[in-house]
């Protein structure tokens, strides 16, 4: 049976959505969906939230179709002698189906996980465990003159996982470097990308300078090599169409706090042939296939890469979540955050002394637009911001090598989303200049 | 607005004009602490002396990287601690971590704390009191690696001290 939330009037109105030209997104009608969007912070100022690339504001739709699993159908799924069981069972397959559909994949190249985090290291640790899995496993196995190749954009959730693969397999680091706009700098791939070359691990969307690398191009570079690609798509899934047919990449992770839906769970997709080669990465209940005191065998993906009882009720509210954002059609999604974003590069753009770290225009850039003001420290802009009502992110955002090879120390970061509007880019950049002025005078 | 409570007058004045900054010797230990959050960054030295068979804070200097509190924070500490008896300053800086943690609900000891008082408006703000401490824990940690190395000292003749 499929979750019995009952969609909103936005999208019975958006039903045939996702079609050709992009329309603009009626943000105010939007928010009507998102309760918190109501609430007032501080000085009792309604609240402008720039910080969706940190955690996205969950719809009535997702919260209801969460609440409905635990109303009516909570048990644990794929177990249990009973009619619950059952249901439990049927809403988790169904939102893994429905999740596949969303990014274009088979339903069994859907593996549940905790975060876009785990899902990386799934396949850091998967790829460890390879070097005493059977001789199916061997194309995930990396040693002593091996490499692995990631860029310095990387969040460290894309990073720190192969760094530690490394050290526990003796495989070298090896990483494409940023160039001054924030992009990933490609023009030493040639050299870089090589036949001692085993996985390239890129950014599908920077979550810092917004730059998109052209992931399928670096994809048939490493294919050509026969090394193995992931994408970290934390950032693209939920802001543009993703289709894993034209990705190019092998697998691709996300999670769904970012993305409408519930946090505690995330996606790792993969290519059903390297996922049936692959071997577990976390081991447990609900993933064996026969247990025996001297040793055991397992399920085949994804299950077997799904141990301990499943998070059901968070998988039905992303699936929730993938309902709402396919109403409203992720081509329409992309051209709304392009309009913010480019409407931010302007506003923020023209303010002396303010610089943007990334490309400064909205081509092959997502919505994060991180900068610095000078002569004010990031923690003190978002600090500033905050008493404005205006919530930004304002640290390394998990990304402080790419930081480091900007010459920054931090910086602040506005984000936007499907509820985001202009108006609240134009409080932004007035937030900021409040911000000089509170700090020149002071 | 609320955020003057936050960043208040002696506290930019601080951070516009820090006392104490930039590295000296001599020193008995040096340390660096990193706020992993944000990447704010302290490398602090202290020096201990004698004073009257207690031992004391003789300076504490340090070069340093980040906001407005965590800079001003610093600044203050140092004024705070030295000359003071490492026992005073330890006094002193038990009662910052007090009203730091306070969540706006302690009546810091001005007699105390001294220009650190104006700190009291971080303690409302949970996300900022890691900056504000970031240097006093530093201060902590180095005058304790001081002692230890005294005490080591008083067992095997001084060391060099412009070789710490």
């Amino acid at each position: 049976m499929t979750p019995t939330h009952l969609p909103g009037p936005l999208l019975a109105v958006n039903a045939d959505a996702g079609a050709v030209a992009a329309r603009p997104l009626d943000a105010a009608e939007i928010r009507a969906d998102f309760p918190i969007l109501g609430r007032a912070v501080r000085g009792g100022r309604p609240l402008v939230y720039l910080d969706s690339g940190a955690t996205s504001h969950k719809p009535r739709q997702v919260l209801d179709a969460e609440r409905d699993f635990y109303t009516i159908h909570n048990s644990a799924a794929h177990r249990g002698a009973h009619l619950l069981g059952e249901e439990a069972t049927d809403a988790y397959e169904a939102a893994r189906a429905r999740v596949a559909a969303f990014i274009g994949a088979p339903s069994n190249e859907i593996v549940f996980t905790k975060s876009a985090t785990e899902a990386l290291n799934l396949v850091a640790y998967a790829m460890s465990n390879a070097a005493t899995a059977g001789p199916q496993a061997a194309r995930f196995r990396v040693g002593p003159g091996d490499e692995i190749l990631v860029t310095e954009l990387e969040h460290h959730a894309n990073l720190v996982p192969w760094q530690q693969l490394c050290e526990r397999s003796g495989a070298t680091l090896r990483w494409f470097g940023v160039t001054p706009d924030g992009r990933v700098d490609l023009s030493d791939a040639g050299t870089l990308i090589t036949d001692r070359t085993r996985l390239v691990a890129v950014t599908h969307q920077s979550n810092v300078t917004g730059a998109v690398p052209p992931v399928a191009e670096i994809a048939a570079m490493a294919h050509a090599r026969g090394a193995l690609v992931v994408a970290d798509g934390a950032q693209s899934v939920p802001h543009r169409p993703v289709d894993v047919t034209t990705l190019g990449a092998d697998f691709l992770a996300f999670s769904s706090h970012k993305m409408l839906g519930p946090s505690g769970i995330g996606v790792l997709w993969g290519r059903r042939e390297l996922l049936e080669a692959m071997p577990p990465f976390i081991t447990g209940g609900s993933m064996i296939e026969v247990v025996r005191m001297e040793g055991s065998t397992f399920l085949p993906p994804p299950e077997r890469f799904e141990a301990g009882v499943p998070a059901a009720a968070q998988a039905t509210g992303l699936a929730a979540a993938c309902d709402y954002l396919d109403a409203l059609g992720m081509e329409n999604v992309a051209a709304h955050e392009e309009e913010l974003t480019a409407h931010a590069l302007k506003s923020l753009g023209a303010i002396e002394g303010v610089r943007i770290l990334g490309p400064l225009t909205t081509e092959d850039r997502g919505g994060a637009v991180s900068f610095t003001i000078d002569g004010v420290h990031p923690h003190d802009v978002g600090q500033l911001l905050d008493e404005l009502g205006i919530a930004v992110r304002a640290d390394h955002h998990c990304a402080w090598p790419l930081h480091r090879a900007l010459g920054v120390q931090a910086s602040a970061r506005a984000t936007f989303y499907v509820y985001n509007t202009h108006d609240e880019v134009e409080a932004l950049a007035e937030g900021v200049r409040q911000t000089q002025r509170f700090f020149a005078s002071a | 607005m609320e955020v003057e409570s936050l960043y208040q007058e002696i506290i930019l004045d601080h951070y516009r004009h820090p006392h104490n900054k930039g590295l000296r010797e001599p020193y008995d230990a040096e340390v660096h602490h990193v706020n992993p959050l944000c990447g704010d960054e302290v490398t602090l030295r202290v020096a201990v002396k004698d004073a009257g068979g207690e031992p004391a804070v003789a300076d504490v200097s340090y070069d340093s990287l980040g906001c407005s509190i965590s800079q001003a924070s610093a600044s203050v500490m140092t004024e705070a601690v030295i000359g003071k008896s490492v026992r005073e300053a330890m006094d002193i800086s038990a009662a910052f971590l007090e009203l730091m943690q306070s969540r706006g609900a302690a009546e810091p000891d001005e007699d105390l704390l001294g220009d650190a008082v104006a700190f009291e408006g971080v303690s409302k703000y949970p996300a900022r009191v890691k900056c504000a401490l970031l240097g006093w824990m530093a201060w902590k940690d180095a005058v304790s690696q001081a002692l230890d190395g005294l005490a080591t000292q008083a067992v095997s003749g001084p060391a060099n001290r412009e070789q710490t």
